[in-house]
């Protein structure tokens, strides 16, 4: 043991403790909040904090959110159901284009590629206006179904994994295709399986951006009971105004699938960020 | 397959089949792109010609196709004269310093976390937190943090002797402050990942290298993590001014725009003018401005890129 001691460097020691110091500010508000989502509404701004509820009233806090007047297990499946929809439909997609853009030599490939990155320059709230128009005349407007298809074509999706297609030589799509298979075999049988986890990265992301996506939902939802995640808490946040322990119960059934992604996935999530250099 | 090296003499008598191989890629090379093509035309191409047709436009929704005046460039001079769209610009060239201040604290914990800690994982997810999360719950966790009144922040600096502790969102002068310090929080996670990635990318033997030659700390940064960095830092730098153009959520969770006007950005301004006020055409100009922005900043990207980095 004296040894194991002796080889742990204090430098080092004393690093690790000081950021230790700095992780608090970033995980303090979240153990507030999730502290908060426990307490009856009377104790949520007793100073000093306390930090362990004094009362307990978890169950009904959050009984209230997900069965209440705004109830949340609607939202959740509105969520769940737009997230996992989006996410299946953009990384066909994408990997569609991408592969399209890489591994098939047609002559156009060139200039649509240039112009389909140059529209991601483009800040999406310079486009709302003209997508809401479009929307209410074509009868997208307030559907769930709209939303999914708002959020299926990515630009940022084709070019990450545009850069994966690329690594794969390009003599074991020819050499399948020698054999008698055409593009389509080759894109399913021999490049997806070789891309696999790039796309599973780009789906985690993906999901994630969808799950957390405020704008969207905001500009082309209406009815409550369509609403996503973030957009419900917003609302009830505004309409239920003083009740913070609530707001926070919501908070955390906001924020808890979310960790619960990025945990199971979490070397992907930090690798696929690295590589790509990608922001929602 | 195509084959640019067959020699013409072989090539020849082969013609007709060529052809048709050329024309079976190019067929398939359409198909792969076209549903993407087809949903950035419909869903990005057009509304971005619509943008700019709507900007010459006075419309709003209410009235009807039939209700579109062409007026010229009067949008873009009323923009000139409104005093509520020039502090939005104001606001979001304020709002940039938070890029800067978001990537040096990153780039001190990046190097501090690579080379200094034990328990690398935890920080990295520890830190990383803030960007997964719904940035909407975490919104609301600020705001109610920030409280003035009773909120914990404030009730933190009354204890500690701060008697008259600043009203934070509430209050004018702080508002932008408060929304550039969340942002800062926010961002921290994704820049130190990227500058980490490319810490692992800088040659170990480059400071084995400088040991032997006895450099300090200091020389090491300075001499070989800081300009090794230099791509990194350039490409966050550039992606954190773009996105500091979209800076939305926060925003209309937070504060929208307000207390009067003090933290209206360029993009909340288009959307308070295009969905509270009605104005489209008026909120197009806007939108065109801010595309305008956006595109000088990527245009100033590759004059500078070729100067300022090191590979």
């Amino acid at each position: 043991m004296p040894e194991q001691l002796s080889r742990l460097d204090w430098r080092k020691l004393v690093v690790t403790a000081v950021l230790f110091a700095l992780s608090i500010l970033f995980l303090l508000p979240f153990f507030w909040m999730l502290v908060t989502s426990f307490k009856i509404e009377n104790d949520v701004f007793v100073y000093p904090i306390q930090w362990i509820p004094k009362q307990w009233n978890a169950i009904a806090n959050y009984k209230e959110v997900w069965f209440g007047d705004y109830p949340f297990y609607v939202y959740y499946l509105n969520s769940i159901k737009v997230g996992v929809i989006t996410t299946l439909i953009s990384c066909a997609t994408a990997s569609l284009a991408a592969y399209g853009f890489s591994k098939v030599r047609f002559k156009a490939s060139g200039y649509l590629f240039v112009i389909v990155l140059a529209t991601y320059m483009v800040p999406n709230q310079a486009i709302l206006v003209p997508q809401f128009i479009l929307y209410r005349n074509i009868g997208l407007f307030d559907s769930l179904f709209g939303l999914i298809i708002i959020g299926s074509f990515s630009v940022l999706g084709t070019f990450m994994l545009r850069q994966f297609f690329m690594g794969i030589h390009q003599e074991y799509i020819e050499s399948a295709k020698i054999d008698g298979a055409g593009h389509f075999r080759a894109f399913w049988s021999i490049a997806m399986p070789l891309v696999k986890p790039a796309v599973a990265t780009y789906a985690i992301l993906r999901f994630i951006w969808t799950w957390n996506d405020y704008q969207n939902p905001l500009i082309f939802l209406r009815t409550d009971k369509l609403y996503t995640i973030p957009l419900a808490m917003q609302k009830f946040t505004s309409m239920s105004g003083e009740f913070y322990s609530l707001i926070m119960a919501a908070a955390v059934s906001a924020i808890v699938p979310l960790l619960v992604v990025f945990i199971i996935g979490q070397r992907s999530v930090i690798d696929g960020i690295a590589l790509g250099g990608v922001k929602g | 397959m195509e084959q640019p090296a067959a020699t013409p003499l072989i090539a020849e008598p082969k013609r007709g089949k060529r052809l048709t191989i050329r024309n079976n890629e190019t067929m398939a090379g359409w198909l792969f792109v076209s549903p993407m093509l087809i949903g950035v035309t419909i869903l990005v191409l057009l509304p971005i010609l619509a943008t700019l047709a709507l900007s010459f436009a006075d419309w709003n929704f209410v009235q009807g196709w039939n209700g579109i005046h062409w007026i010229g460039f009067d949008n873009f001079s009323k923009l000139l004269d409104d005093p509520a769209f020039t502090r939005s610009v104001r606001n979001n060239l304020v709002f940039l310093l938070a890029v800067p201040a978001y990537m040096i604290v990153s780039m001190v914990l990046a190097i501090l976390i690579d080379r200094y800690v034990y328990w690398k994982g935890f920080f990295k997810v520890a830190y990383f937190m803030p960007y997964i999360s719904s940035i909407v719950a975490v919104a609301i966790v600020w705001q109610v943090l920030f409280q003035p009144s009773y909120g914990p922040i404030n009730e933190m600096l009354k204890a500690i002797g701060i008697d008259n502790p600043p009203m934070w969102i509430a209050d004018p002068k702080f508002a932008l402050t408060s929304i550039i310090m969340i942002t800062v929080w926010v961002s921290i996670g994704f820049n130190l990942i990227i500058y980490i990635a490319g810490l692992q990318s800088i040659p170990r033997d480059l400071y084995e290298a400088a040991d032997i030659d006895g450099a300090n700390a200091w020389v090491k940064f300075a001499r070989i993590t800081f300009p090794l960095l230099s791509p990194t830092s350039f490409f966050l730098l550039v992606t954190g001014i773009i996105s500091s153009f979209k800076v939305f959520d926060i925003i209309a969770v937070m504060t929208q725009g307000g207390p009067i006007g003090s933290t209206s950005l360029m993009v909340w301004y288009l959307y308070d003018q295009a969905f509270n006020n009605l104005k489209i055409g008026y909120s197009s100009s806007v939108a065109v401005v801010l595309f305008l922005f956006v595109l000088l900043i990527t245009a100033g990207q590759w004059i500078a890129q070729k100067k300022w980095v090191n590979y």
